[in-house]
């Protein structure tokens, strides 16, 4: 079982070699074995999984399986799972027991999915490298020394420690494609509006989209077939007909345009990583693709925009953190005002208050037209580059992140340098175009991500394109030592 | 761009937290730092850009007013620290 895809597991399922009872059983004694050091999971309740399992087995019996009935999947702490703790790392919401379902998880319980736990995050998706929980720090399973990536570094850690075979992420600035990159993992984010925001606790509205991961392209496109459609509860989420992933998967490559944005490949970029990138596309190379070399001159804009739009976003999504209808609220206070600003400074984690003070700020009085405004205007820049990318190429290709996972406690210190780590993912998060990242190799015994851009809504592209480099190569299926 | 310890101290007003001194000492360099990154923005002419408030440029839509959620006001309540009958019990503002 340890090894097994979501596809294999499926499999083995529907011959009855093993129950989901027996398999959900399996990872949680692992997780029990193995989360003490690596902490990826915030919550597990064994009652609530198991009873999830016999409903699965009990489906399964009945002929009535589905691709993912009875697969145990991880769900990361910031989607609302009813009865289920529901945290998103904060001390904020230590104690809120989610009375309603995100769609994300309402479409895997109907799909037959059993919920495993919930993730480790940086606290309400802010953060690169998963320290910003409240609930203490993720290790990566590659290094128990070294960082898994954030925000859904929780997910990204459960899944390369095989104590799931699949969990799902939310990325606002590269959170399901750093971490994927950093541990050896396949993780896509879709296009903005293909999966529905409803009862994903909302950090910055107009970036944040859920995703799956898991160890393959495949994988993912199991999951994403799940998680996708038209929610009349979530006012972003799009209209149109929902695809199977699946049967273009082992589609042709040959002739494929792959755009390399010279910008991804500059200052900042370890040498050593750019290796591994080089040889994944030469791989592509041979696999029938042809590279172009594409611009996109306005990328190194994107932190400064970034860190301008999603603060303000924040800013106002988590004033809704009052202490009055729920989550934490300070003990002592003398009114109504003083109950708010306590609340908010014990309930907050650092890097949280941080944000909520950039975005008050670029959001105040007189600043309004010289950032947010700004920010926007540069949006669309940024955006309209990929736009005539698009025109020469059928995917763009990079790093996903500049380096392979860092030390523990290397950038807490420094924002600044955290931001960077998404300097390649944060583009495509302001245009809203969907991307993937896919292990292509190693630095110093540590996975390295490649970045696979598509075009609006051309998900079935980007899995079909990782599903081809995936059989012709096993990075995918390399497993960290001690842990498995 | 002049950035002091009063000025934290009026954007954590505007947004309700409580700052303590030894906090704002902390966090000032730090919010300097962001915010001339930010300031790389300043470079670029954006005369006649629309702003792009959504990644798809698509408009609200609208659906019609009724009820599809789930009555959860017993579960909601449960969350609240405080709450009398169906209400949320904050201190008293009004004499």
């Amino acid at each position: 079982m340890l090894n097994l895809s979501l596809k294999e597991l499926s499999v083995q399922l529907e011959k009855k070699t093993f129950s989901s009872v027996e398999l959900t059983q399996f990872f949680l004694e692992r997780i029990k074995l193995h989360n003490p050091s690596i902490n990826a999971f915030l919550t597990i309740d064994e009652n609530k999984s198991l009873l999830m399992a016999k409903d699965a087995d009990r489906i399964i019996q009945n002929g009535d399986k589905k691709a993912l009935t009875g697969i145990p999947i991880a769900q990361k702490d910031i989607f609302c799972a009813e009865g289920w703790r529901t945290t998103c790392a904060s001390k904020m919401l230590e104690n809120f027991i989610a009375p309603y379902n995100a769609t994300v998880i309402e479409k895997f319980n109907q799909a037959g999915a059993v919920n495993l736990g919930k993730t480790n995050m940086d606290e309400f998706a802010m953060g690169s490298s998963n320290e910003t929980s409240y609930f203490g720090l993720v290790k990566n399973p590659w290094d128990l020394l070294k960082v898994p990536g954030g925000s859904s570094g929780g997910s990204a850690a459960a899944i390369a420690a095989r104590l799931s075979p699949g969990a799902t992420g939310t990325d606002t600035g590269g959170s399901i494609r750093q971490p994927a990159s950093l541990c050896g993992l396949t993780g896509l984010k879709p296009t903005y509006g293909l999966v529905s925001r409803y009862g994903m606790i909302a950090f910055a509205s107009s970036l944040d989209q859920a995703g799956p991961m898991a160890h393959s392209a495949e994988d993912c496109a199991l999951m994403l077939d799940v998680m996708i459609g038209h929610d009349i509860k979530d006012s972003t989420s799009v209209e149109r007909k929902n695809e199977n992933y699946l049967p273009t998967l082992n589609d042709s490559i040959d002739g494929l345009r792959i755009g390399v944005p010279k910008e991804f490949f500059g200052e900042g970029l370890d040498v050593a990583v750019q290796v591994v990138i080089d040889n994944a596309l030469k791989e592509y190379t041979k696999l029938g693709a042809k590279i172009v070399e594409i611009s996109l001159p306005n990328n190194h804009l994107a932190i400064p925009v970034y860190y301008v739009i999603a603060p303000a976003e924040a800013s106002s999504n988590l004033s809704r953190y009052d202490g009055v209808r729920y989550g934490y609220r300070a003990a002592e206070y003398d009114d109504l005002m003083d109950m708010y600003f306590k609340t908010r400074q014990e309930g907050f984690g650092e890097e949280v208050k941080r944000r909520i003070l950039i975005g008050t700020y670029v959001l105040s009085a007189g600043y309004f037209d010289a950032y947010y405004l700004k920010a926007q205007k540069i949006r669309r820049l940024i955006s309209d580059d990929f736009r005539a990318a698009f025109e020469n190429c059928d995917v763009i290709m990079g790093p996903s992140s500049p380096s392979v996972a860092f030390d523990s406690g290397e950038k807490k210190e420094d924002p600044l340098k955290m931001y960077m780590q998404d300097i390649f993912t944060i583009s495509t998060n302001l245009a809203g175009l969907p991307a993937m990242s896919i292990p292509v190799g190693f630095v110093r015994n540590l996975p390295v991500g490649l970045q696979l851009i598509g075009n609006y809504f051309e998900e079935a592209k980007l899995l079909n394109v990782g599903h081809i480099f995936q059989k012709n190569t096993d990075w995918h299926l390399a497993s960290p030592k001690g842990l498995v | 761009m002049k950035f002091n310890n009063q000025e934290i101290k009026k954007i954590a007003y505007l947004a309700r937290i409580n700052i303590s001194q030894e906090e704002a000492d902390q966090i000032e360099n730090k919010l300097i730092g962001i915010l001339s990154l930010i300031d790389k923005m300043q470079e670029v002419d954006t005369t006649a850009i629309e702003p792009m408030a959504h990644a798809l440029d698509i408009s609200q839509p609208l659906r019609k007013d009724e009820v599809v959620e789930k009555d959860i006001r017993e579960k909601s309540l449960l969350l609240a620290k405080e709450t009398d009958q169906s209400l949320f019990i904050v201190p008293q503002v009004i004499e």
